[in-house]
């Protein structure tokens, strides 16, 4: 009942090894139907995303043998040469196994700090080996543990709950003045990558209505395409900026493009209603005094680089508590496991104690011809009664005490104790 | 028996204030929903404790000094639990409840003043003087709400922000929450000075003669009127509103205060 792990991820791995070597949703079925057929595993999961390729699994015999083999068969089924995936591939086992899904859930193994989106991704992946019937107890034990994880370090740290990016803190910004955005518009001026993350971030937060401005019309329909909005002809002041809420600004000008002049006649065309504006421009695209305006509250790169970095700041001195959430966890699962195994071991030593008190009765019988059947039988009940309160008192105790649990989770070392080879297996 | 609603009070609103700043700390709804629930029960108890105070002196809880402030308190928790429910907003509750728990432990721990009871009370009285009470409660609520909207936009403006700027209500939300508090206000102050007239014209046979009150009374509905008006306006809404808000309160404080005990014939506590 070991559990092993393969995989690459974003510090292990180039971008060009894990795009090579991400799994779709197929692939993932197809590759747990695999393993499963070929013995390679028991159990089997696949989680795949843009940062990690990784496959944990219940092998049939020990979990340091079947590594070389999943490192094998991921090396084929991608069809990519084993030393370029060698170098980049990690194996854990075990207690480490475990740790590294647990610290993955609660986004401490990402490379933004804290992201939620990873949560969802494995909550996605454990659905679906579910679903088609690759997960078995262990596996379904462990994501399930995996999931409380995630939720416990997202509700009781503050790792997930700081903007982490330009685009998000900008955002988020613009909440702390006016609340949901579900009612809010903003305009976008330029349609360059960093304009198409806001725009996603406010679409994310359920902005209202978006308009968009760009030199190249053609290019801000482009970007309409994509994401969605209107598009507002460029020079259209008095149009776009009495009616957006937030304004958001990437036009590459040497020249500020949001002159204090407009701003204070759209302020006041606006009745001096809140206007957020997130100068993104570098040179910059807002006047600088224009921040002297009443309810104008202006950012710029520099502002919200610095929030960003805070931020950061703040999410790292949240880490040792969610360490601590997942080493709490990783103790649960490691005792359930081992309560399990336990068990089953109980078990194997109730057949083999019976098993050898057959061969004791049939060697001792014969000279105890004297005895009546009745007698007989009455010697074998008792024997079996002596060997049910022997063994009793251990498995109930291992059934109800997680110390006792802990303290034996060396099953493996029991086993060689007390059975033999033959009974192991 | 005799201090237990007293206790049950403390615990509870103290509770509650524990609850809230847990709240704004770490953001969690449950921690959130225990300060609302801890405040309901200060709340009840809060009521008791009145109603026993009131059973010891004979007399409305608004007679003394004391019982008054009590129940400024206890409208002001009301009004409160009222707002936050409205707007869904718990993160200013941290800020209202010190001075919930100020006024009650001052009423409630100070000795009590052994006063007979005044002459011609009735609903109208009753009801006069608790709707003034609620009045100055959603005041000084809405000044409240004003104090952190201008600490909260000098934190965006100055681009320092500290870990309370992300857990405290958007700057439009304490825009509404203060309009709807001064909207309490003025209809509670608006009924209750008629509910006055019509006291003083059943005691005295004629509705009115002069009391310094009246004209601070009038100055506050007008400017609560006015900031009603002005903060909805292009020049004033904002910041500037909110400086209004809690220039009016201080008006009010003054109406409370200096012309309560010293200008004032007929109104002593309230």
């Amino acid at each position: 009942m070991e559990i092993v792990l393969v995989g690459l991820n974003h510090r292990t791995a180039p971008v060009e090894v894990r795009e090579r070597v991400s799994f779709t949703a197929e692939q993932s079925r197809k590759a747990a139907d695999e393993l499963r057929s070929r013995g390679i595993l028991q159990e089997t999961l696949v989680l795949s995303t843009c940062n990690r390729s990784e496959i944990y699994g219940v092998p049939p015999e020990t979990s340091h043998e079947c590594a070389p083999g999943l490192s094998s068969f991921l090396s084929e089924f991608h069809s990519v040469r084993p030393d370029v995936l060698g170098v980049s591939l990690y194996h854990h086992y075990d207690r480490e196994a475990v740790r590294h899904l647990f610290r993955v859930a609660g986004g401490l193994d990402s490379m933004l700090l804290g992201e939620a989106e990873i949560l969802g991704q494995v909550r996605e992946a454990y659905r679906y080996a579910h679903e088609y019937g690759a997960t078995g107890p262990v596996l379904n034990r462990l994501f399930q543990g995996a999931l409380e994880v995630g939720k416990r370090v997202r509700s009781e740290t503050e790792l997930g709950t700081r903007p982490m990016s330009v685009a998000s803190a900008g955002v988020k910004l613009a909440e702390r003045i006016f609340g949901k955005m579900h009612e809010r518009s903003a305009l976008v001026l330029g349609a360059g990558t960093i304009s198409e993350q806001v725009v996603n971030q406010l679409r994310d937060r359920g902005i209202a209505r978006l308009f968009i401005m760009n030199r190249s019309r053609e290019r801000a329909e482009e970007l309409s395409l994509r994401v969605g909005g209107t598009v507002l002809g460029w020079g259209d002041w008095e149009t776009a900026l009495t009616t957006a809420d937030v304004v958001v600004a990437s036009v590459a000008s040497e020249e500020p493009v949001l002159r204090r002049e407009f701003l204070e006649a759209a302020m006041s065309a606006r009745g001096n209603r809140a206007l957020f504006l997130m100068d993104l421009g570098m040179p910059r695209n807002v006047e600088a005094s224009a921040a002297e305006l009443y309810n104008a509250y202006v950012y710029n790169l520099d502002d919200l680089t610095e929030i960003v970095e805070q931020n950061r700041h703040a999410r790292e001195s949240e880490v040792p508590k969610a360490e601590t959430i997942v080493d709490e966890h990783v103790g649960k699962f490691l005792s359930w496991q081992a309560s399990v195994e336990l068990v089953g071991l109980v078990d194997a030593l109730r057949a083999r104690l019976r098993e050898e008190r057959a061969a004791f009765i049939r060697a001792r019988m014969d000279s105890m011809n004297h005895l009546s059947a009745a007698e007989r039988e009455r010697m074998e009940s008792m024997m079996d009664e002596l060997l049910e309160k022997l063994l009793l008192a251990p498995a109930e105790r291992l059934r109800g005490e997680k110390e006792l649990r802990r303290k034996i989770q060396n099953v493996e070392a029991l086993r060689d104790l007390f059975l033999s080879n033959r009974e192991k297996t | 028996m005799k201090y237990s609603f007293l206790i049950l009070t403390i615990l509870a609103y103290a509770g509650s204030f524990s609850f809230y700043l847990g709240f704004l700390n770490t953001g969690k709804e449950m921690v959130g929903r225990l300060a609302t629930l801890f405040l309901g029960i200060g709340l009840v108890a809060h009521y008791f404790a009145l109603l026993e105070r009131s059973r010891g002196l004979h007399t409305v809880p608004y007679h003394d000094l004391y019982g008054s402030m009590s129940l400024f308190g206890w409208l002001l928790a009301l009004t409160y639990l009222g707002l936050e429910l409205f707007h869904r907003q718990r993160s200013v509750g941290a800020f209202v409840l010190p001075f919930i728990i100020v006024f009650f432990l001052a009423a409630h721990l100070a000795p009590a003043d052994r006063l007979s009871p005044a002459p011609a009370r009735g609903v109208a009285f009753a009801f006069h003087v608790t709707l003034s009470i609620l009045a100055y409660a959603a005041f000084a609520l809405s000044a409240v709400f004003s104090l952190i909207f201008l600490g909260e936009e000098r934190l965006l403006r100055s681009r320092k922000l500290s870990n309370i700027v992300w857990r405290l209500p958007p700057l439009e939300l304490l825009e509404r929450m203060s309009r709807s508090s001064v909207f309490v206000g003025l209809i509670s102050i608006a009924i209750g000075t008629v509910l006055g007239f019509v006291w003083v014209d059943r005691l005295h046979g004629q509705i009115w003669y002069y009391d310094p009150k009246y004209v601070i009374t009038l100055l506050v509905l007008l400017l609560y009127v006015l900031y009603f008006q002005l903060a909805r306006s292009a020049a004033w809404r904002g910041a500037r509103a909110s400086k209004l808000c809690i220039f009016n309160f201080f008006v009010v404080v003054m109406s409370f205060t200096v012309v309560n005990l010293y200008l004032s014939q007929n109104h002593r506590y309230f």
